[in-house]
């Protein structure tokens, strides 16, 4: 399950969520909030609307080609952010740690490289990271886990 | 429209947008126009800034999915350029 929103996200709400899809042995959940940077201590983050789905539910399918999962949920939020606001959540359950831990880890790493968010402090569009793209290239170059 | 035109939907995001003044177009190209780089060629000559589209790290995506510079394009395409991703 993918949601692209504005608005906040509960995690015993999502957790529950993934819970709901049956008996599962593990279940890992990550969420980013945003660093406190300094300056304004907000910005603004764009997307492509459309596409931003599209990709996300890529890469749900990728990470359930790649691992044997129950359930797993892309949350992305967009529009006006402040330090400490929580920005986006990936949650999996499988039935071995192992699984779930790696795909949570996937999942992330992959969408920080490929969905279509663009973050604008003040007047200032944030440069990407060479960090992201080499965590992204680490699952890009193995083929299987 | 002609038989020899394609109509494209163009969509510029984040700081490629700003620093090309603009958002979104629609363009009727030639059939002369058949990949994305031609596309890309004809819109450098637009001046300065618009050769940042010429630019390595400057994204393609072509109806939504990532594309090459050789991706053909046809009539009613939606083509999207942008700068590198800085989700999450």
């Amino acid at each position: 399950m993918i949601r692209v929103q504005t608005e906040d996200f509960h995690l015993q709400t999502e957790y529950e969520q993934l819970q709901k899809h049956g008996h599962s042995g593990a279940i890992v959940t990550f969420v980013g909030s945003v660093r406190d940077f300094g300056g304004e201590g907000s910005f603004r983050l764009d997307h492509y609307p459309g596409m931003t789905e599209k990709v996300l539910e890529k890469i749900e399918q990728q990470a359930n080609q790649r691992w044997d999962l129950i359930s797993t949920t892309i949350i992305h939020r967009v529009g006006n952010l402040a330090a400490g606001d929580q920005i986006v959540f990936v949650g999996v359950s499988s039935r071995h740690r192992k699984n779930a831990f790696a795909a949570c880890e996937y999942m992330i790493d992959i969408l920080k490289t490929q969905a279509p968010f663009w973050k604008k402090e003040g007047d200032t569009w944030v440069d990407a990271k060479e960090s992201d793209s080499e965590a992204a290239d680490k699952w890009l170059s193995h083929s299987q886990p | 429209m002609t038989a020899s035109e394609k109509t494209l939907s163009i969509l510029y995001f984040a700081s490629l947008g700003e620093t090309l003044r603009t958002n979104s177009e629609t363009l009727a190209v030639d059939n002369s126009v058949i990949s994305v780089s031609d596309l890309i060629a004809l819109l450098a000559q637009r001046g300065e800034n618009w050769q940042l589209l010429q630019d390595k790290t400057t994204k393609c995506a072509v109806n939504q999915t990532i594309a090459s510079k050789d991706q053909p394009l046809s009539h009613n395409d939606e083509v999207a350029f942008f700068p590198p991703v800085t989700g999450g």
